[in-house]
């Protein structure tokens, strides 16, 4: 916090981050530059208009060893940012103008609609054009919200128009409890690479996945799109509240697109970066006083910041790799 | 209220395709069964927009359909309000003029997108509504009552019932009127006094007669005189002066009460004593006290006290803690929903403007004290059901916190029939802040002639006239609507993520909240600091017109703060502003030249003396004289088994699960919160006080608690606060904290708020006969409370009083018990060491911390018997410390495995909430300590714990507590409580039976969640 006056905090891509968060990301360049200026996978954290899960979403990849940057939607609309300049662009959780409309709405309105350079251009078509490049886009809670809203998940047409809905929840109650998912062993997305089930909180009031029709849920399930599902007590996939917390369809608490680019998910995994996340972690610890401090939420962020990471590797010349050890 | 400007006024109307589940219309149909035994039929809800803005067709459908329409969910329907086949009635709910409508804002914000015009979103053009269509045909009287009873509140709603084939009666507001900015003038020369005290009741300035008084003179006097005619001011006061004075003046802003004079009689002892203001000789002086010794100590931790918005305390080098709790009664009474909205956000505004302002909040508790819910008998003209003021201020409070992005984690449900007439809603937020922006200190407020006056965030309207005064004075059926806001937390965020910004930036010297008086309070206070301002009002800008100037100064719009910026940095601040879609208002300056100058247009509006303004008020002198009430210790017959009544205790409204409350607050946003208010592998188990890591980077971390006890208070207030105040710091020590000041130098701060929120205690013969006497209890919590802080070295920090707490109606009164609340934060040097309340594995040793006292007076064991009893729980102060500091050392051994405090419902009740998180049972040996059985069992002596210990730390820690601990027995694998004494078995029960009663106890019956025991995760193997 002593660097609170740090003159870098004038720099408009910091608009709304911590100076805490802009030390860490000093030293994370200082870590990178020993290894090549070009290892650091960078993440574009989006917030503002009532997006408030952006500091969490930072810290997941900061400890996931990824360069995360906070920057206020307005600035990438208004062109001072360009999501281009980045590997993996996060719609964190959060009211995105208050859940009016429906949740992440109007801020989906706003990717569509608002026109950000000439010729109609929007940012929707910057993002399609990033996961055209082979990059990375997440969602979560109010993050997917928005995603679904888009048409970018599940994007069966491929033409980014909705196909399915996040609502209320059955139970019509907005809800903070801890569930466990399984991951569709069908799935591609690297996000999820390695992980059988897991344990994260949910914390929405939307979270029913509605499919309209039985063909569209047909492709979902063949395709594997429905990539993790509620988990009951025994290990099953279940409807039965609340281990199903909203009534979604497929028992399902995530999507990706075909692609596995994308990917966005109702439960928060970047609110259980530590062990001590976990409501039942005095008795775990006793249980098991050598496990690492670690949370499970973690590992979906390892995930992509390691495939990210692997993957400019294989592509990078030999000779450079041999510089990075 | 028909439109005619037809081509530019639209109706887009979105019902869900068949097939969808209407939730809302199913509550709304269950709802009245449940509450009112009205049979709707189905129900079927319906949104509505209003669209005032020129749109073609096209752009019309376009934007039904592709912004406010979810493809999958919903049909379009434009320009047409119809019903639907099978539908009989309809109530559609919309808003009153003025009234916050933040869906309409959003979809305001999606056709501006949609096409990208530069709509001015400041202004409302989309106006939003919900249409329900009833199966039956139920009469307009009984549809009434689901729109009023049910649906919207009228002070908020405009609601229209009616049937469908009728056709269906739509409605706009058109807020404002055609109300000039006029100023007028209010002559007070020779008034009588009862026409001084018939002027201040008829335009609520809640100004007493010598008050009024002194006022008059103040403009009489010959000096006032000649500065208002030099400065063009008419020679008597102007509306506008009268209301800065009486907003300012308020017991709300100015705690006159807490400053009075007071005449203490003892009845008992013939003690009497005069009291020199309750603020200064119990809360100020002691907390001076305090602080002389923590820094005698080498702990100078304490950085800003009672000075500002909240109080501030250091966590280390780089960072402040800053803490506050405020109370919003008075409009939780009439709407519980924009009360406790209003409350929560408002309070965040406190931490958020403290000092330079900018601090980044932290969590949000609250603290909620309620009538019976179940109550089923008459209510009074004005007064809401118990159930309809909890559901509502729960509500406000999940919205305020979670669209806020703020944890809500901790807080306490209290039910006495008492708070039926007015609700008590504390709400508490804790932040952290640098120790400097750009170089300048933080916690400082810092102002000098010339600098600006900004206005930030949202504009200004009639909402929240008068909600100072109003709160100053005891409620009754003619409460004015004004007085309600709706808070939305959508403008606040983006202030809020504004201003954290621009302090970091260093554009802010300072800054302040808006809440009570608006900007008169705001602009008034800030001004006494450099000493003058001169606010130009018209530049103001509002929701609506025809605001008269006094009610643009006095208005408490909500999501506003005053920011105090240098001129050079104005630039940056307004391109800030503009960046982040916060509208920033320059609305003048501040002087140094003594007066508060007001102006509309050029033209003088006020011109008051700053010295006058902040001391002029007259000292009030109060009597107070305590008598004991007389009581006595029932006979309760003895029992063998006290299984029932602990089933009984554990399903009793006061000790029962509030799960349903609980998981509809996010407790864990922002990924910090380490000890949740539910815990264990159930997520069933209760937690003493929230542990709240402050960031990513470090374990530093604040454990969090409350102490409140109303109940105790007709025993004996004194021993009601101290042991309040015990409760909450025996929480912060059970979940691992520790006392403060302990080693030299420790840096273990501890920052308390004290809110007091009492009845009218102000003597008078015939409306108040009773009012000594209440007020000698409010004498004694304070002596309580110093005796407390002086004894545990503990600091208060800031803190808030509600004195007329009363409901009068239909010639009756409804008064709060006394009641003081003690919020409570610690450091927690590493929150990996945080211990939680559940059993964690068999065999570990059960011990009971503390010392037991026949103490079951205004115990919940005697309120299941109908008896108040007398022998009230009294604190030990000395010996609490000393279990307290063994406790800590215990902790810093690791020797606790789990740890409860004992409170309502005493030992047994502790025991079995124990067993909630994982299923384990207790086997239990009771001491013979010639102690009576339910005394044992259910006494609620304070500075209590129930704490377990691993099989292989039993030696070290029964050698560290020695006689203060005692062995009770064994965590068991089998899930069954089993307590023996004297050789046979007292209490045996099924752990999950107990859960269950516990968890399906009358809040989560009433909330609607059912059987929630079975409904969670059982233990993992």
């Amino acid at each position: 916090m002593a660097q609170d006056d740090n003159p870098s905090a004038q720099n408009t891509l910091e608009m709304v981050q911590e100076a805490q968060e802009a030390a860490h990301k000093v030293q994370s360049e200082a870590q990178t530059q020993a290894g090549g200026a070009s290892a650091a996978v960078r993440a574009l954290i989006l917030t503002g208009f009532g997006i408030n899960c952006e500091e969490e979403f930072a810290a997941a990849y900061r400890l996931a060893g990824a360069e995360p940057t906070i920057v206020h939607l307005n600035q990438v609309l208004h062109g001072q940012v360009s999501i281009h300049d980045f590997d993996v662009l996060n719609f964190p959780g959060g009211f995105s103008f208050g859940d009016d409309l429906g949740s992440g709405v109007v801020l989906a309105n706003k990717l569509r609609y608002r026109q950000t350079g000439a010729n109609g251009r929007t940012l929707l078509d910057d993002i399609r054009q990033f996961i055209a490049d082979g990059k990375f886009v997440l969602g979560i809670c109010n993050g997917f919200q928005v995603l679904v809203k888009l048409g970018l998940l599940p994007n069966l047409g491929g033409n980014v128009t909705p196909e399915v809905t996040l609502t209320h929840n059955a139970s019509g109650r907005y809800e903070d409890r801890w569930v466990t998912l399984r991951v569709n062993p069908n799935t591609t997305t690297p996000f999820l690479t390695g992980i059988d089930t897991l344990e994260v909180p949910v914390r929405h009031g939307e979270g029913r996945l509605v499919i309209p029709d039985a063909a569209l849920q047909q492709r979902i399930e063949a395709s594997g799109l429905n990539c993790l599902s509620y988990l009951d007590a025994n290990g099953d996939g279940t409807h039965v509240y609340p281990f199903n917390p909203n009534g979604a369809a497929l028992n399902c608490a995530g999507l990706t697109d075909p692609t596995g680019q994308v990917f966005g998910l109702m439960p928060h995994p970047e609110a259980f970066l530590s062990a001590y996340n976990h409501p039942d972690w005095a008795r775990r610890r006793r249980q098991n006083p050598h496990a690492g401090e670690e949370g499970e939420g973690l590992r979906i962020f390892k995930n992509i910041v390691a495939h990210i990471a692997h993957a400019r590797s294989a592509a990078t010349p030999a000779a450079e790799l041999a510089t990075q050890k | 209220m028909s439109d005619n400007t037809a081509q530019s006024t639209h109706t887009i109307q979105l019902t869900l395709k068949p097939g969808q589940h209407d939730g809302d219309g199913q509550r709304v149909a269950e709802a009245a069964a449940r509450h009112l035994g009205l049979r709707t039929g189905r129900v079927r809800s319906a949104a509505l927009y209003t669209v005032r803005y020129p749109l073609s067709e096209t752009q019309l459908r376009d934007f039904a359909t592709r912004c406010l329409a979810d493809p999958v969910l919903h049909e379009v329907r434009l320009n047409e309000l119809s019903g639907a086949d099978g539908y009989a009635t309809y109530i559609l709910e919309a808003r009153r003029p003025g009234v916050t409508d933040d869906e309409g804002t959003s979809a305001q914000n999606a056709l501006a997108d949609l096409l990208n015009e530069p709509l001015d979103v400041h202004t409302q053009h989309i106006f939003s509504k919900k249409l329900y269509l009833l199966e039956n045909d139920l009469p307009a009287d009984d549809l009434r009552r689901i729109a009023e009873e049910l649906l919207g509140n009228k002070l908020i709603n405009w609601l229209e019932v009616g049937r469908v084939a009728d056709g269906i009666r739509d409605y706009t507001p058109r807020p404002g009127g055609g109300a000039e900015a006029i100023t007028e003038v209010v002559s007070l020369t020779g008034l009588s006094d009862a026409e001084l005290l018939q002027l201040s009741k008829e335009n609520i300035y809640a100004l007493n007669l010598e008050e009024m008084r002194a006022v008059r003179d103040y403009f009489a006097a010959p000096e006032t005189q000649e500065e208002r005619k030099a400065a063009a001011l008419p020679a008597d006061p102007t509306d506008c002066e009268l209301e800065i004075i009486a907003q300012t003046w308020s017991e709300h802003c100015k705690h006159k009460e807490f400053a009075a004079i007071i005449n203490y009689k003892d009845t008992e002892t013939g003690e009497e004593k005069q009291i020199d203001s309750l603020f200064k000789t119990y809360i100020k002086n002691a907390t001076s006290e305090v602080d002389r010794k923590l820094r005698a100590n080498g702990n100078d931790w304490l950085i800003k006290v009672f000075s500002d918005n909240a109080g501030a305390v250091r966590i280390n080098p780089d960072s402040l803690f800053v803490w506050k709790v405020e109370t919003h009664n008075s409009p939780s009474a009439i709407d519980p929903y924009g009360g406790a909205i209003t409350g929560i956000l408002g309070n965040n505004r406190d931490p958020l403007a403290t000092g330079i302002g900018g601090a980044r909040l932290l969590f949000n508790t609250n603290v909620l004290c309620f009538g019976n819910p179940q109550y089923d008998g008459p209510l009074l003209t004005g007064q809401l059901h118990p159930r309809r003021i909890l559901e509502g201020v729960r509500k406000g409070i999940e919205d305020g916190g979670n669209k806020s992005g703020v944890p809500t984690v901790n807080g306490a449900i209290v039910f006495d029939d008492r708070y039926a007439g007015k609700p008590l809603v504390y709400c508490g937020t804790g932040a952290v802040m640098p120790m400097q922006f750009a170089g300048k200190d933080s916690w400082e407020k810092i102002i000098d002639a010339g600098d600006r006056i900004i206005m930030a965030g949202g504009r200004v309207g009639k909402d929240g006239i008068h909600g100072a005064t109003f709160s100053s004075i005891e409620l009754d059926e003619t409460a004015p609507a004004t007085a309600v806001q709706i808070g939305s937390p959508i403008t606040q965020k983006l202030a809020m993520d504004f201003l954290l910004l621009a302090a970091r930036r260093g554009l802010l010297k300072c800054s302040t909240d808006n809440g009570a008086g608006g900007l008169s309070s705001s602009v008034g206070e800030l001004a006494g600091i450099s000493g003058g301002a001169v606010v130009e009002l018209e530049r103001v800008p509002l929701k609506y017109p025809g605001l008269r100037p006094w009610e643009i100064f006095v208005s408490e719009s909500q999501e506003r703060f005053t920011l105090v910026v240098e001129p050079g940095k104005m630039a940056d601040l307004l391109a800030l502003g503009q960046e982040m879609e916060v509208e920033l208002t320059d609305i003048g300056y501040f002087t140094a030249d003594g007066f508060l100058d007001v102006r509309f247009d050029g033209a003088p509006v006020a011109r008051l003396n700053m010295e006058f303004l902040h001391e002029g008020v007259p000292r009030k002198i109060l009597e107070a004289e305590w008598t004991k009430p007389a009581a006595a210790e029932p006979e309760i017959p003895a029992a063998t088994d006290y299984t029932p009544t602990l089933g009984q205790l554990l399903g009793s409204l006061n000790i029962c699960s509030r799960e349903s409350v609980i998981r509809q607050y996010d407790h864990e946003v922002k990924g910090r919160t380490i000890v949740k208010p539910l815990m264990g592998a159930t997520g069933q188990a209760p937690q003493d006080a929230a542990v709240v890591r402050f960031n990513f980077e470090s374990w530093e971390g604040v454990a969090v608690s409350n102490g409140i006890l109303p109940r105790y208070g007709d025993l004996d207030a004194y021993h009601m606060s101290a042991g309040s105040f015990d409760e909450a710091v025996r929480q912060i020590i059970a979940v691992g904290g520790k006392l403060p000041n302990l080693t030299p130098g420790d840096g273990i701060f501890w920052s308390v708020n004290d809110n007091f929120c009492v009845p009218d205690s102000v003597y008078d013969a015939t409306t108040n006969s009773d009012g000594k006497q209440k007020l000698a209890k409010l004498v004694r919590m304070c002596e309580a409370l110093r005796d407390a802080t002086a004894a545990y070295c503990i600091p208060l920090t800031s803190g808030k009083d509600s004195m007329k707490n009363d409901f009068k109606a239909d010639g009756v009164k409804i008064s709060v018990p006394p009641t003081v609340l003690y919020s409570m934060t610690a450091k927690m040097e590493d929150v990996r060491r945080a211990i939680t309340s559940d059993f964690k594995q068999a065999d570990d040793v059960v011990y009971l911390l503390g010392e037991t006292y026949d103490e079951l007076g205004g115990s919940e064991y005697y309120a299941l018997h109908g008896q108040l009893g007398a022998n009230v729980p009294k604190v030990d102060f000395e010996k609490a410390k000393a279990l307290y500091t063994l406790v800590g050392q215990a902790n810093d051994q690791h020797l606790i495995q789990s740890c409860h405090d004992l409170s309502d419902g005493g030992l047994a009740v502790a025991l079995a909430e124990c067993t909630f998180g994982y299923d384990c049972g207790a086997s239990i040996e009771l001491p013979a300590t010639g102690l009576p059985l339910p005394v044992q069992l259910f006494s609620e002596s304070h500075s209590r714990f129930l704490a377990t210990v691993a099989p292989e730390d039993v030696v070290a820690f029964e050698q560290l507590l020695g006689q203060r601990a005692t062995r009770l027995g064994l965590v068991t694998k089998e899930a069954r409580l089993l307590v023996r004494h004297a050789g046979s078995t007292v209490i045996s029960a099924d752990a999950a039976t107990l859960r269950s009663i516990w968890s399906n106890g009358p809040v989560n019956q009433l909330l609607g969640v059912g059987e929630v025991a079975h409904l969670n995760h059982p233990p993992a193997v």
